[in-house]
C-alpha cells in the first residue's frame, strides 16, 4: 500500500513535471483583480504600489531587482563601473532595445528620462541633489557624476514606483505624461477608467537571454494580454477569483483564505509582506520627548496587536528586526527594546521619566482604509491606558489622514505600514522631512557612513548601527511582519509571489 | 397653466443654485487632498504643493468658486482631476451602466410590485396578504450590498452564470454588456419592489372602499375591471410618486450596487471621486444627479396633471 501511494506520488510529480515541460506555450488573456484605478499611469509621477505593479509591464529602468533583491541590469548592458572615490558611474546601455513606438532606445532617451526623473519623481528630485550630471558619452554609454559617494544609487534606479523608467527622449518634456511608451514585455492597448487596462505583448520585445530571476533575467512574454480589472470591494475580488473570472486577485482579506482553498482558485501567500509601524510625530507634542516613546515602545505588545489584527499566527510573525532572516540586511542589533508582550511596569516608570502628566491623550491617528491599523490601534489604546496614558483615537478616512500627517500640531502617532524594501536607505523614516520628522546627529552620522559606502559586505554591517539607533531613539514602533494573501487560478503559473507582483513570465495550463 | 410651470422652473433654478453653492463648500472645507492622493504615500510636502499649485488648488474659496461658477455658466464642468478628461465627458462615460441599471431595476421592481400590491389589498387579510406583507417587509430590510453578495455568490460564483463583477472587458458588445447588468438589476429590483409593493396595496386598499367602486360594482361590471380599470386609476398618483422617486434614487447611481459589481456606472464614479478628492467630478456629478433629481420630481408632477383631471397648479 505504501509503495503503491509512493509510487504514485513519484508519478504524479512527474507527470506534473512534464506538463509543465510542455505547457510553456505562448498564448492567453488574464484578467489580473486589482485594488483600484491606478491614479495615473506615469510611474514617475507616483509613489503608489498600485501604480508600479501595473507600469513595470510597460517601462523599464536601467536597473531592477534579481529574486535576492541584488540590483540586476535591466536595460542597462552590465552594473555599471563606479570610479575609485565613488562618485563617477559609467552604465552601459543594452542595443537593439526599441520603444513601443517603434524607435531605438538610446543614451539621449536615457538622459532625457534621468533628467524628467530628477525633475518630477519625489525620489529623483530627492537624488538630485547630489547628482552633478548625467550624460550621453556616445550612443550606448551613460555617465551620471555625483558630488558625494552615495551607495543606494542604483537601487533607487531599479524602483518601479517614483521609478526612473526610461522613455523616448520626444516625451520627456510631458507633465502630465500623455504617451505611454515604454520598452517593456507589454504595451498599453486600451485604459478604460474603472473598467480595465489592457496591455499586449510587445512583439519586438528583446529579452534579456536566459532565465528569469526574480524582477530581472529573462522576461517570456508568454500571454498574449494581460487586463488589470480594479475591483475595489474586496469581496468581490474574492468571489472573482472563486468563481474563476480572475486569474490572480490582488490584496485579500485573510479572513477569505478558506473560502480560496480548493476551487477555481488558490490562495497564495506572500510570507512576508511587510511591516505595520506606529510613526512619532517627534516634532512637536508629547512625542517630541524621548523618553515618552520609550515609555509607549514599552506599553505596547506586538504579540495582541499582531493578533488581532491578522487573525492567526498563519499571517504574521513576530519580529522586531526590520528585515526578516531572508534579507542580507537582517540584524537583530538594537532589537532588545522590542517586547513581544510589552512591559506595563516599565512602561510606568519611563512615563514618569518623561514627565507624563495623566492628562494630555495621545493622539493616534489612523484610518480604517486598513483594518489591521485600526485593530492594532485598539489594541494598543488598551496597553497604553493600562500603562497610565490617555488615548484619544482619530479615525479618519485614508485621504484624510495622508494630509493630516503633515501637520505636527494635529496628531502624536500615526499608523502605517511598508514593504521591505530592497535599499533600506529608503524607509521613510530615514527621510527627515517625512512625516515624522526624526532628525538627530546620531542618525545623520551613521546614516551618512551607510550611504557613502559601495561594498556591499560592509553595508549590511553599517545598517545594524542605523537600526541600533533606531532602536535607541524611537522615532516609529515596529509592530512585527505581516503576510499578504492574493489568489491565483490553478491553470495560472510562472507567477513569483512578490510585493508588486509581474506576469511577463506567467503562462496558462489546461 | 403656463405660468404655473414658468414658476415652477424658477424654483428649480434657485434650488440648483443651492445645490452648487453647498457642494462646493462642503468639497472645500472636506479634509484631504487630491494631490496627495495622486502622489503617492512617499510624496514630500513641497511636491504636493507644486502639485496644488498646478491644479489651481492654492487660489483662495472665492477665487475658486468664482472660475466654477464661471465655467458653469458657460457649461463647462469643469476638468477631472484624476481622469484628465472634462467631467462631462467622465459623466458620459459612465452614463450607460447606470441608465440601464435603472431601467431594468424599475421594470423588476414594478413588474413585481403592482400585481402583489393589488391583489394584497384586494385580498386583504388573507393568508396571501399577511405573507406577501411579512416578505416585503424583509425585502425592505436587508441590505442592497448584502443581497447583491448573496446573488453573486449563487448565480455567479456557485452557478457561473454570470461574471462576479465588471462591465465586459475590452470590446465588449451590448448583450454582453447587458448580462453584466443582471445581477446588479435584481438586486436593486428586489429591494425596490418592496417599498412599491407596500405604496400600492395602501393607495389601492384607500380607494377600493371608495362609494364609487361600491357603484362600478353594483353595476355588475367585472371585478376585474372594478379593480383595474376603476380603482387602479385613482390609486395611482401615490404609485407614480414613490415609483418615480425610486428611480431617482437609483438614476443618481446605485452606488453600494455599483461599486459591489465593480460596475463603471456614476455612483461609483462619485465614490472613487471622493475616495480621490477628485473635486471637479464630485461636483459635476452631484449637480447632474441634483438636476435629475428636480427634473424627475418635475415630470412626476406634470404626470399628475394627466393622470388626475382634478390636479390643478
Amino acid at each position: 500500500m505504501k509503495i503503491a501511494t509512493s509510487l504514485l506520488a513519484v508519478s504524479v510529480v512527474l507527470l506534473s513535471l512534464n506538463g509543465a515541460a510542455l505547457a510553456q506555450t505562448k498564448g492567453g488573456v488574464i484578467d489580473v483583480a486589482t485594488i483600484g484605478e491606478p491614479p495615473t499611469l506615469d510611474p514617475m509621477a507616483s509613489t503608489a504600489d498600485l501604480v508600479g505593479m501595473v507600469t513595470q509591464h510597460i517601462y523599464e529602468t536601467l536597473y531592477t531587482f534579481d529574486k535576492d533583491w541584488n540590483t540586476t541590469p535591466l536595460l542597462a548592458a552590465a552594473m555599471p563601473t563606479i570610479s575609485e572615490d565613488g562618485l563617477t558611474y559609467t552604465i552601459p546601455l543594452r542595443t537593439g532595445i526599441t520603444f513601443h513606438d517603434g524607435a531605438a532606445m538610446t543614451s539621449a532617451d536615457v538622459v532625457a528620462s534621468l533628467d524628467r526623473w530628477m525633475r518630477i519623481a519625489t525620489r529623483g528630485k530627492q537624488t538630485a541633489a547630489i547628482i552633478e550630471s548625467v550624460e550621453a558619452t556616445d550612443d550606448h554609454t551613460v555617465t551620471i557624476t555625483l558630488n558625494q559617494a552615495y551607495a543606494p544609487l542604483i537601487a533607487l534606479l531599479s524602483l518601479n514606483n517614483s521609478a526612473a523608467i526610461i522613455i523616448p527622449a520626444a516625451n520627456a518634456e510631458q507633465d502630465p505624461l500623455t504617451s505611454f511608451v515604454g520598452t517593456g514585455p507589454y504595451m498599453l492597448k486600451e485604459q478604460r477608467a474603472d473598467q480595465f487596462i489592457q496591455l499586449v505583448r510587445f512583439e519586438d520585445y528583446h529579452s534579456i537571454e536566459g532565465e528569469p530571476n526574480g524582477y530581472g533575467g529573462a522576461r517570456k512574454q508568454y500571454l498574449d494580454e494581460i487586463r488589470f480589472v480594479p475591483v475595489p470591494d474586496p469581496n468581490t475580488r474574492v468571489e472573482g477569483s472563486v468563481s474563476g473570472q480572475f486569474a490572480y486577485a490582488d490584496s485579500l482579506p485573510v479572513e477569505a483564505y478558506d473560502r480560496l482553498s480548493g476551487g477555481a482558485t488558490e490562495p497564495l501567500v506572500l510570507k512576508p509582506f511587510g511591516w505595520p509601524a506606529f510613526i512619532f510625530n517627534t516634532k512637536e507634542g508629547l512625542g517630541s520627548n524621548l523618553a515618552f516613546r520609550r515609555a509607549v515602545q514599552a506599553a505596547l505588545a506586538p504579540q495582541d496587536m499582531m493578533l488581532a489584527a491578522f487573525g492567526s499566527e498563519e499571517f504574521f510573525t513576530i519580529d522586531g528586526a526590520y528585515y526578516p532572516d531572508n534579507f542580507a540586511w537582517h540584524t537583530e542589533a538594537g532589537t532588545d527594546s522590542y517586547l513581544p508582550a510589552g512591559d506595563t511596569e516599565k512602561a510606568k516608570a519611563l512615563a514618569a521619566e518623561a514627565g507624563y502628566d495623566g492628562v494630555t491623550p495621545i493622539r493616534i491617528l489612523t484610518s480604517r482604509q486598513y483594518e489591521f491599523h485600526y485593530k492594532m490601534a485598539q489594541v494598543a489604546q488598551a496597553y497604553l491606558e493600562m500603562a497610565g496614558f490617555k488615548v484619544q483615537l482619530d479615525v479618519v478616512e485614508w485621504a484624510t489622514l495622508t494630509q493630516t500627517r503633515t501637520d505636527p500640531s494635529k496628531w502624536d502617532i500615526y499608523i502605517s505600514h511598508s514593504p521591505f524594501l530592497s535599499e533600506p536607505a529608503l524607509m521613510g523614516v530615514l527621510n527627515d522631512t517625512s512625516p515624522g520628522w526624526w532628525v538627530s546627529d546620531a542618525k545623520a552620522k551613521a546614516l551618512a557612513a551607510f550611504n557613502a559606502e559601495v561594498d556591499p559586505a560592509r553595508r549590511v554591517e553599517l545598517f545594524a548601527d542605523v537600526q541600533s539607533i533606531i532602536y535607541d531613539e524611537v522615532p516609529l514602533i515596529k509592530v512585527g511582519n505581516f503576510n499578504a494573501l492574493a489568489a491565483q487560478a490553478p491553470n495560472l503559473e510562472g507567477v513569483t509571489p512578490a510585493s508588486w507582483p509581474y506576469f511577463w513570465n506567467a503562462y496558462l495550463t489546461e | 397653466m403656463l405660468r404655473p410651470i414658468l414658476n415652477r422652473l424658477g424654483g428649480m433654478l434657485i434650488v440648483m443654485a443651492l445645490v452648487v453653492t453647498i457642494v462646493f463648500v462642503i468639497v472645500r472645507v472636506t479634509p484631504g487632498d487630491p494631490a496627495a492622493v495622486m502622489l503617492g504615500p512617499d510624496a514630500t510636502a513641497a511636491d504636493i504643493q507644486s502639485l496644488r499649485d498646478r491644479l489651481g488648488l492654492n487660489a483662495s474659496i472665492p477665487e475658486q468658486f468664482l472660475s466654477y461658477v464661471g465655467g458653469l455658466l458657460q457649461g463647462d464642468l469643469g476638468q477631472s482631476i484624476f481622469l484628465n478628461i472634462p467631467v462631462s465627458e467622465a459623466l458620459l462615460n459612465r452614463a450607460e451602466p447606470t441608465f440601464f441599471l435603472t431601467i431594468f431595476s424599475l421594470a423588476i421592481a414594478t413588474a413585481i410590485a403592482l400585481p402583489v400590491g393589488i391583489m394584497s389589498a384586494y385580498l386583504r387579510g388573507t393568508v396571501f396578504d399577511q405573507a406577501m406583507t411579512t416578505i416585503s417587509m424583509v425585502a425592505a430590510s436587508v441590505p442592497s450590498f448584502w443581497l447583491a453578495l448573496i446573488l453573486m455568490q449563487f448565480f455567479a460564483v456557485k452557478l457561473g452564470w454570470f461574471d462576479t463583477s465588471g462591465y465586459g472587458g475590452p470590446g465588449a458588445s451590448f448583450a454582453e454588456r447587458m448580462h453584466h447588468l443582471v445581477l446588479p438589476a435584481f438586486s436593486l429590483g428586489l429591494v425596490s419592489s418592496a417599498l412599491i409593493t407596500r405604496f400600492t396595496r395602501a393607495s389601492m386598499l384607500d380607494v377600493l372602499n371608495d362609494d364609487y367602486v361600491r357603484t362600478a360594482r353594483s353595476k355588475g361590471m367585472s371585478e376585474r375591471r372594478v379593480v383595474l380599470r376603476h380603482a387602479l386609476k385613482n390609486a395611482l398618483i401615490p404609485i407614480l410618486t414613490v415609483v418615480g422617486l425610486t428611480a431617482a434614487l437609483l438614476i443618481s447611481g446605485a452606488i453600494v450596487t455599483e461599486t459591489v459589481f465593480g460596475l463603471p456606472g456614476v455612483g461609483s464614479l462619485i465614490v472613487s471621486a471622493v475616495l480621490r478628492r477628485d473635486y471637479p467630478v464630485i461636483q459635476g456629478a452631484l449637480l447632474i444627479v441634483a438636476g435629475l433629481y428636480v427634473l424627475i420630481n418635475f415630470i412626476i408632477d406634470m404626470l399628475y396633471l394627466a393622470v388626475d383631471p382634478r390636479v390643478r397648479y
